[in-house]
């Protein structure tokens, strides 16, 4: 059962082939069986067989959603009502929300069944699943090498087959690059589509949530059950959502596909570099133009979400001082060792290097040059690419620089493991929608290949991914002894 | 030498909304602590705050009614720092583009006229309390006030006395209240004051370092802290010292000020927009609709009242220092059918007399409108006199009865029956020739002694003009 797509589970549970507790079964059985991998934090049995049992009553009485009895599995970044909500952190190790984050809330509606919770870098922090308080994840193509980040449970949970589909966030690629170095789709929607009340705070003008899938068509139905206006998020945007699987079969013809230069320049990875040619051949051949277009600020789009999300993340991670929820410190002797002892045990090496970069470019006399400057920047991107997506209809190249890397290769040099998002960073400053597909393997370990589109044009997005998916098999691809 | 003082004002007043400005939670006053606190006051992972509409319209109002730019966009921004009673460890406020730009107030001190400018108002969320008695060496935090709306409403530094501050902080309540916008409740901090005071020798033109006094609840406190820190400062720079720039307290029990905390040991805040927070739009709509509602400011109803209603500068005055005074005479006024005058006499005489004997509000008057205008009625058609009314109001303010109601209970209807009178008159003409004689040998005095008799004769109910005229026709016989 665990090798079907969304739409055959969906189809296999209404024809009654299956129940949902059966299926749930044998999910949890393999996450038992692969508890090595570390992809999830928790596993939430009991409320899975309830989700499971409810479902199979919903079915029955033919009221059932497409996703109604499919387990999910949810990162840890969302807030689940008594189910602890860790963020990978070992300051949220004892949080329990009273409250479902909106995206929960929408998944519960609709009866799906949640496996349990993902694990994560520490609150989103890192590309390559590492800075976890509660260990990292293996990728499954390779268990020497990471699964990416900062979403690599998620990643993990689909490529491994360990839940039907998961949620995963993304800052500045953490949705797309573990889905890449996994070998799954992974769709990071237009900043506002999603609602990010309760998914907990990294850069929140940056974080969105979205699925993380074997394939877009998969992708087309959990976005579907994600997107929305949430009044409780103000920068939620209120637009109608579409039926985003409606045109999944449109043909790409007369497409026109942009490959900004400074994407596909020398320093390209040659391997990589050949493997995503394969792929925009592929496109040609779907009836697509291709074009070169240049986007001659994409090259400022780390440094300045190096200073915009860890500015932004400074002040979204004062509230976790030991007062009122979270750890707190043994025996503080005052307000200051209470403050220092909580947060310097509670939080990472990772989570506190960002804290301190991000309050030292706010500070007075630093903020002009690097807060302001920074958000120029942003303009400035977002500028490049709505002037470019005017010339073409769709942004193609690659995820990552290279396939997935050795655990413990880049944890030493930040600057090294901060370039692994090269690719990804500037479409989340531009609050761009954009989706990560498998487009083939470099030494037996999966690439991704990145389709960035205009606002809210998902719909497209997905359709473009699926056209391509409808000529490959590379999303059908397992790691061995997964299968 | 000769000192000059310099003072403004910062003033928080909470926005009288129904709910907190981010989170749905009651912002009602007194309940248990932490029951009026919401996972968004809490500053729990994950939540978002949504901008309460009614906070912006407030603000809105009081920008108008101060002459203000009222900002097309405005943003919300996070202060940085860490407090037990801070749950976010931000707080969100406005920094670079407030919602309520200059504007001016103009105050009155020893009967002349100064305007006084307004740098800004800006919206914020007020922060929790820290409780430190009954925890054993422990604090308690109570987050119920967190995330109350306020508008902190700064001035220009361009009073030159404790009295100016004062009579500004006045102007300032008086406005607030009449807009609808606070209840000015000064215990419960609804309304609340800090002060930036320096001094300078006289005709210096920069300013001289400033201290910064903090939180000051009443009238009588803000003079009394501002008049002793300029003491302090004065006393300080002539005895060769220099004064610092630092936040100090004051400390109404020992009447001083004391240093808080100096400005090298000031938080560096890290003001940056809140990017959970769309910008702030207000459209020319939306400032049409709040125009045609505003309420008639205090100096424009003085003036009416003037012109419509003839009343002298003093009562105006009076009569327009709350709405609800103002709306209490206007409403007698109409029911009565009365003159104004004798309105407004009543209103600033028996009834503020009686108010602030038992401390009482307008709002709380155990005479309500109707009331008092059923008894200026039954003057002004002549049923009681003056002399009677003050009896009858006595009776109005100890029970719920009608002036009518009293009136006939007690008998107190005047007599204007000329037969009646008439009668009374000429026994006491029979009764008193000595003084009649008098009377009319040229002793005029003597009619107050008649008038008397037959007021004491007829209990006081007699029409005074009627005895009058009867009296001098059968006097001069």
């Amino acid at each position: 059962m665990y090798n079907k797509s969304l739409k055959e589970l969906s189809h296999g549970l209404k024809n009654g082939d299956f129940s949902s507790v059966e299926l749930t079964h044998e999910y949890l059985n393999r996450i038992k069986q692969h508890q090595d991998l570390n992809a999830y934090i928790t596993v939430t049995e009991e409320i899975a067989l309830q989700n499971a049992k409810d479902a199979d009553i919903r079915i029955a009485s033919k009221k059932a959603d497409p996703l109604t009895g499919i387990p999910v599995a949810q990162k840890d970044i969302f807030c689940t009502l008594d189910v602890k909500t860790s963020c990978g952190s070992m300051m949220l190790d004892n949080f329990y929300a009273p409250y479902n984050a909106t995206v929960i809330e929408k998944f519960n509606q609709t009866g799906a069944v949640m496996l349990g919770k993902l694990n994560m870098d520490e609150f989103a922090m890192g590309s390559s699943n590492e800075t976890s308080f509660y260990g990292a994840v293996k990728n499954p193509w390779n268990i020497n090498r990471v699964p990416g980040g900062s979403s690599g449970g998620s990643a993990v949970a689909v490529a491994a087959k360990l839940a039907a589909y998961s949620t995963g966030t993304d800052t500045g690629g953490s949705i797309r690059q573990p889905a890449a170095l996994c070998g799954i789709t992974g769709l990071k929607p237009t900043y506002g589509r999603v609602s990010r009340f309760g998914m907990i705070a990294y850069a929140s003008s940056l974080d969105q949530g979205g699925p993380m899938t074997h394939s877009a068509e998969d992708a087309a139905l959990v976005l579907q059950t994600m997107a929305g206006f949430d009044p409780k998020d103000s920068t939620s945007v209120d637009l109608p959502v579409p039926d985003y699987s409606a045109n999944l079969n449109h043909p790409l013809t007369g497409l026109k596909i942009g490959l900004p230069k400074e994407f596909f320049s020398d320093d390209l990875n040659i391997d990589m570099a050949k493997k995503l040619a394969e792929a925009i051949e592929e496109y040609r051949k779907l009836g697509a133009e291709i074009k070169e277009v240049s986007m001659p600020n994409l090259k400022l789009a780390i440094p300045a979400y190096y200073v915009i999300a860890p500015a932004e993340c400074s002040a979204n991670l004062s509230r976790f001082d030991g007062v009122r929820f979270g750890h707190r410190c043994n025996n503080p002797v005052d307000l200051t060792d209470l403050y220092t002892r909580s947060r310097g045990e509670g939080f990472g090496k990772e989570v506190k290097r960002r804290i301190l970069m991000g309050t030292y470019a706010l500070s007075t006399g630093y903020y002009d040059a690097y807060y302001v400057k920074a958000q120029k920047i942003r303009r400035l991107i977002s500028d490049d690419f709505k002037k470019t997506l005017t010339e073409v209809d769709v942004i193609m190249g690659p995820v990552t620089p290279t396939p997935a890397f050795g655990i413990g290769e880049k944890m030493s040099d930040p600057v090294e493991m901060y370039l692994s998002d090269i690719y990804t960073i500037a479409i989340n400053l531009a609050g761009l929608p954009a989706i990560s597909i498998p487009a083939g393997f470099i030494n037996e370990m999966p690439i991704g290949l990145q389709i960035i589109g205009n606002y809210f044009t998902e719909a497209k997005i997905l359709n473009i991914a699926h056209q391509y998916q409808q000529t490959t098999d590379w999303h059908k691809q397992t790691p061995k002894g997964f299968a | 030498m000769e000192w000059e003082t310099v003072i403004g004002l910062e003033i928080h007043t909470q926005l009288a909304t129904q709910t907190k400005i981010f989170s749905g939670a009651s912002t009602a006053y007194g309940a248990e602590p932490n029951t009026q606190a919401c996972a968004v006051d809490l500053g729990l992972p994950g939540v978002l705050p949504v901008l309460n509409e009614d906070a912006v319209r407030k603000a809105v109002i009081f920008g108008m009614a101060i002459d203000a730019h009222i900002a097309p966009y405005s943003i919300f921004a996070r202060k940085n720092y860490f407090y037990p009673d801070l749950p976010k460890g931000y707080q969100i406020s406005q920094m670079d583009h407030p919602i309520v730009g200059k504007g001016h107030l103009d105050i009155e001190v020893d009967g002349v006229t100064k305007r006084i400018g307004i740098t800004r108002a800006h919206l914020e969320e007020d922060a929790g309390k820290s409780l430190h008695e009954n925890f054993h060496g422990l604090t308690g935090i109570d987050l119920n006030r967190a995330g109350t709306p306020l508008l902190e409403i700064v001035s220009e530094p361009e009073m030159s006395s404790a009295k100016e501050a004062v009579a500004y902080m006045r102007k300032l309540h008086e406005l607030v209240r009449y807009l609808g916008i606070c209840d000015g409740n000064m215990q419960e901090g609804s309304f609340r004051c800090d002060a930036n005071v320096s001094v300078r020798p006289k005709g210096q033109i920069e300013f001289g370092t400033r201290a910064e006094i903090k939180n000051i609840n009443s009238f009588k406190f803000v003079e009394k802290a501002i008049n002793h820190e300029i003491q302090r400062q004065i006393e300080l720079i002539e005895s060769g010292g220099k004064v610092v720039q630092e936040t100090r307290l004051y400390d109404s029990v020992k009447d001083e000020t004391r240093s808080m905390r100096s400005k090298e040991e000031a938080n560096d805040y890290r003001y940056f927009p809140d990017p959970d927070l769309l910008p702030v739009i207000i459209d020319e709509e939306f400032k049409a609709h709040i125009k045609a509602n505003l309420p008639e400011l205090p100096h424009a109803k003085k003036l009416r009242f003037k012109t419509d209603y003839q009343l002298d500068d003093e009562s105006a005055s009076i009569l327009t220092t709350s709405r609800a005074l103002s709306d209490y005479f206007e409403a007698v006024v109409k029911a009565s059918g009365s003159e104004a005058k004798l309105c407004a006499n009543w209103i600033t005489g028996d009834l503020s007399a009686a108010l602030n004997k038992g401390d009482l509000e307008i709002t709380d008057s155990p005479i309500s409108y109707e009331r008092l205008a059923g008894l200026l009625a039954r003057i002004t058609d002549n049923t009681i006199s003056g002399k009677i009314a003050k009896q009858v109001f006595e009776e109005l303010w100890q029970s719920s009865a009608s002036a009518d109601e009293v009136i006939s209970e007690k008998g107190l209807k005047q007599i204007t029956d000329t037969g009646a009178i008439e009668a009374i008159i000429d026994k006491i003409i029979d009764d008193n020739q000595d003084q009649v004689d008098q009377y009319r040998s040229g002793k005029d005095k003597v009619f107050a002694f008649f008038v008397g008799q037959v007021m004491k004769e007829m209990k006081g109910k007699a029409n005074p003009a009627e005895v009058n005229k009867i009296l001098k026709e059968k006097l001069q016989g």
